[in-house]
């Protein structure tokens, strides 16, 4: 080779450095609006991610975005790790889904989003103060309650045996049209343990938990709700010495008897695997169980029916875990951001997604719950319908830790302190007092 | 004496200074030199993945939970007056201690009797013992789960199969704590094994006929020439292994999420729990952290006393 053809270190450095950069030219002249990182939650239904992709690439070309779309598995709390190690380290995704508590942890690095929510109220209504609970911080949106990944827990049960063994009409109790009933006025607590102890005498028992996960500390949450029992106040003082939460743990002593063997080590697939093989007669959970089931034991799916939770004292209260979209205020493109999760919050995005998720999906805006699949869902036909929360039902949305101020709720949520003060009293042996003691004391300890 | 690189005034009359590239090879000819830029990739990459996490969980454990004000040791403070959090102390020793103590009893059990295994056979079950320990932990841990499983429990159908009762593996809390050390046990008594096995290997066999000769018996072997000889192998197994085990997270987490009744929390979980899922980091950190005072002192103890006496055998 000749000395003219010789590259010389600092001209192959140079080239190597205009080869780099080819890439990042590329996509700035084919996306004049720049790049957009997003990572949202992987949801159980394949279709739900496939429909989610198809929506996000039309917006991307419509407004010359280039967006990488990761799916991020809730899995072995790989979202919850992922959005930690985003916040410590300032950089990473520009969107991301935030499961229930999330935007109250990490608020601090959350561009807030009044405008964006201001816009879709503006069109679809107000939220219920239930998401401004969870989304708002000081007054602020701090991100934008989603749809995709919402859900509610409440009753799924089996329709031939509640009717054989617990005298209970479901469908005739709550049926698939919007009409409130006066026997589901009759679904109380007091129903519920007496379906409970049938069900448990057919060797078939409720499949409720009390172990430390999320099936189990929605569900006792909401028990403690529906007999008027608070943990701790708006304000933040520790109200759990009441005669609502003795009332509620009297009550529990009675059910737990009647609920399986193994109710504390109970994780969020053991009821859904009771359901589907045919082990049980009611379970609290989003519909994933019964399309799971579909699938899997079509027998058991066609005997399947969604219901809102049995009354206490204190009304009625559905257990909902939901997700939002929010924006790290690091995210340098947050102008195309907030526009891609406007996109995604419009009525026909939520129910295109909504449809193919077999409406497991709950939009956060009431105007959205005539999406037509919660009526066509089936077998059997109106499974469904009675699974979002309906004006009709007199219920409300619940979350364990409510209305505690969030940086304590988050602590007894997680801490599952509603299942382990049950457990005190049902398996520890404690008494009723000596357990809510015990309680008041890991509260002062969330709250110092 | 000249320094290498430099020429004595009075050999030239002019004092010649070394060119920059000239005092480069000198110092890069020196063998310290040579071995410190050799290690310099380990000691990056020794700073970068252990050192810098380990002095920013010290930095973030002394803040308070918005990360923006020092706090000084009330994390740790805090977490000292915390009931569940002493439970978290207890279950983590026992935890730690019984799976060390159960996995260096059985492995050096193992050992010996792998040892008196003609070497042609012995290369099959040496294999055959290694599975649980190549296996990823959170895959077999997940195996376990299947096996004491509330609902469908592989143990408790064999159990009912003989007429016995079902046992609440994971819902009560003895037989949650068992099965976490039980399942720490069989996954971590192959790398004693291996250890032990080769520490035997390296006994010279004529202290043993030495040992014989003078009568002594099997055990006085093992009390006099074995245990003695095995002695630093043994100190850094149960180290290495103490550490390892009280930082644990797979097991609980799978099994059990730290129920029933917090009862199985170590401090890997708890730290996660308190950290990630509630959003306390700089009490994540504290809760992580709190080990290692004890763990290090501990480590310069067992070192000093392998270092000490690996210089008296020489």
């Amino acid at each position: 080779m000749g000395s003219a053809q010789r590259i010389s270190r600092r001209k192959a450095l140079r080239l190597a450095a205009a080869t780099g950069a080819l890439p990042l030219v590329h996509i700035r002249t084919s996306h004049a609006a720049g790049r957009l990182s997003v990572g949202f939650w992987d949801h159980w239904v394949p279709q739900g991610n496939e429909v989610m992709a198809k929506q996000i690439a039309a917006w991307a070309e419509k407004n010359k975005v280039e967006v990488d779309f990761d799916r991020i598995t809730s899995s072995g709390n790989k979202l919850l790790v992922t959005i930690a190690a985003e916040d410590q380290a300032r950089t990473g995704h520009d969107v991301l889904s935030l499961p229930t508590w999330e935007v109250q942890n990490h608020h601090a690095k959350l561009e807030p989003i009044d405008d964006v929510v201001g816009r879709l109220e503006a069109k679809y209504g107000a939220l219920d103060p239930f998401y401004q609970y969870l989304g708002k911080v000081d007054g602020h949106w701090m991100a934008v309650p989603a749809s995709s990944g919402s859900q509610y827990k409440g009753p799924c049960a089996r329709l031939d045996l509640f009717r054989e063994h617990c005298g209970i009409d479901l469908p005739a109790m709550y049926p698939a049209r919007a009409e409130h009933t006066a026997l589901s006025d009759s679904w109380t607590f007091e129903t519920f343990l007496k379906a409970a102890a049938a069900s448990k005498k057919i060797g078939k028992p409720f499949g409720i938990g009390l172990g430390t996960t999320a099936d189990s500390v929605d569900t006792s949450g909401s028990i403690f709700a529906s007999f008027g029992a608070q943990f701790v106040d708006a304000k933040g003082a520790i109200t759990i010495k009441s005669d609502a939460t003795r009332a509620a743990l009297e009550y529990m002593k009675r059910l737990v008897p009647e609920l399986p063997q193994d109710v504390y080590s109970f994780d969020d697939a053991i009821d859904n695997r009771m359901l589907i093989g045919d082990q049980t007669t009611l379970i609290y959970n989003p519909p994933s169980a019964w399309a799971v089931a579909l699938r899997d034991a079509p027998k058991v799916a066609a005997q399947c029916w969604s219901f809102p939770t049995p009354a206490g004292p204190a009304g009625r209260f559905i257990p909902m875990n939901i997700f939002q979209f929010g924006v790290w205020s690091f995210s340098r493109n947050k102008t195309a951001a907030k526009e891609l999760i406007e996109y995604l919050m419009q009525r026909e995005q939520v129910q295109q997604r909504c449809n193919v998720v077999y409406g497991f999906d709950i939009p956060p805006f009431d105007s959205m719950l005539d999406f037509d699949i919660w009526e066509k869902a089936g077998p059997p036909p109106g499974t469904l319908y009675n699974y979002p929360l309906r004006p009709f039902h007199k219920a409300n949305r619940w979350i364990t830790g409510l209305p505690a101020p969030p940086q304590i709720a988050v602590q007894i949520y997680n801490q599952a302190l509603t299942c382990n003060l049950i457990a005190k009293v049902t398996q520890g042996g404690l008494s009723i007092d000596k357990a809510i003691a015990w309680a008041e004391n890991e509260l002062e300890g969330y709250i110092g | 004496m000249a320094q290498a690189g430099s020429i004595p005034i009075a050999e030239t009359g002019v004092a010649r200074v070394p060119s920059a590239r000239g005092r480069l090879h000198s110092v890069m000819r020196r063998r310290s030199m040579v071995g410190f830029v050799m290690a310099l990739p380990l000691i990056a990459l020794i700073a970068g993945l252990v050192v810098y996490p380990a002095v920013y969980a010290i930095y973030l454990s002394l803040l308070d939970k918005s990360m923006t004000r020092f706090v000084g040791w009330h994390n740790f403070v805090f977490l000292l007056n915390r009931a569940t959090f002493q439970m978290v102390v207890f279950q983590s020793v026992l935890f730690a201690v019984s799976a060390v103590v159960a996995k260096a009893f059985i492995g050096f059990v193992l050992a010996h009797l792998m040892h008196a295994i003609p070497s042609r056979r012995q290369r099959f079950y040496r294999g055959l013992l290694l599975i649980p320990w190549v296996i990823p932990l959170a895959l077999s841990t997940l195996g376990w789960w299947w096996l004491f499983d509330p609902t469908y429990s592989a143990f408790n159908w064999l159990l009912n199969r003989l007429g016995l009762p079902s046992v609440s593996w994971l819902g009560e809390p003895g037989w949650a704590r068992f099965c976490m050390i039980l399942v720490n046990t069989w996954w971590g008594e192959p790398f004693f094994m291996i250890m032990y096995l080769a520490a035997l290997k390296s006994v010279p066999e004529q202290l043993f006929e030495a040992a014989a000769i003078d009568g002594a018996t099997g055990l006085q072997k093992l009390r006099y020439v074995t245990l003695p000889m095995m002695r630093n192998v043994i100190s850094l197994t149960v180290l290495f292994s103490l550490i390892v085990t009280f930082a644990n997270f797979d097991i609980v987490r799978i099994l059990t999420n730290g129920g029933p009744l917090n009862t199985t929390h170590i401090f890997a979980t708890y730290a996660f729990q308190v950290g990630i899922q509630s959003g306390n980091i700089p009490l994540g950190a504290a809760v992580s952290l709190f080990m290692l005072p004890v763990l290090a002192i501990a480590a310069v103890f067992v070192l000093r006393g392998v270092t000490r006496r690996s210089q008296e055998a020489m």
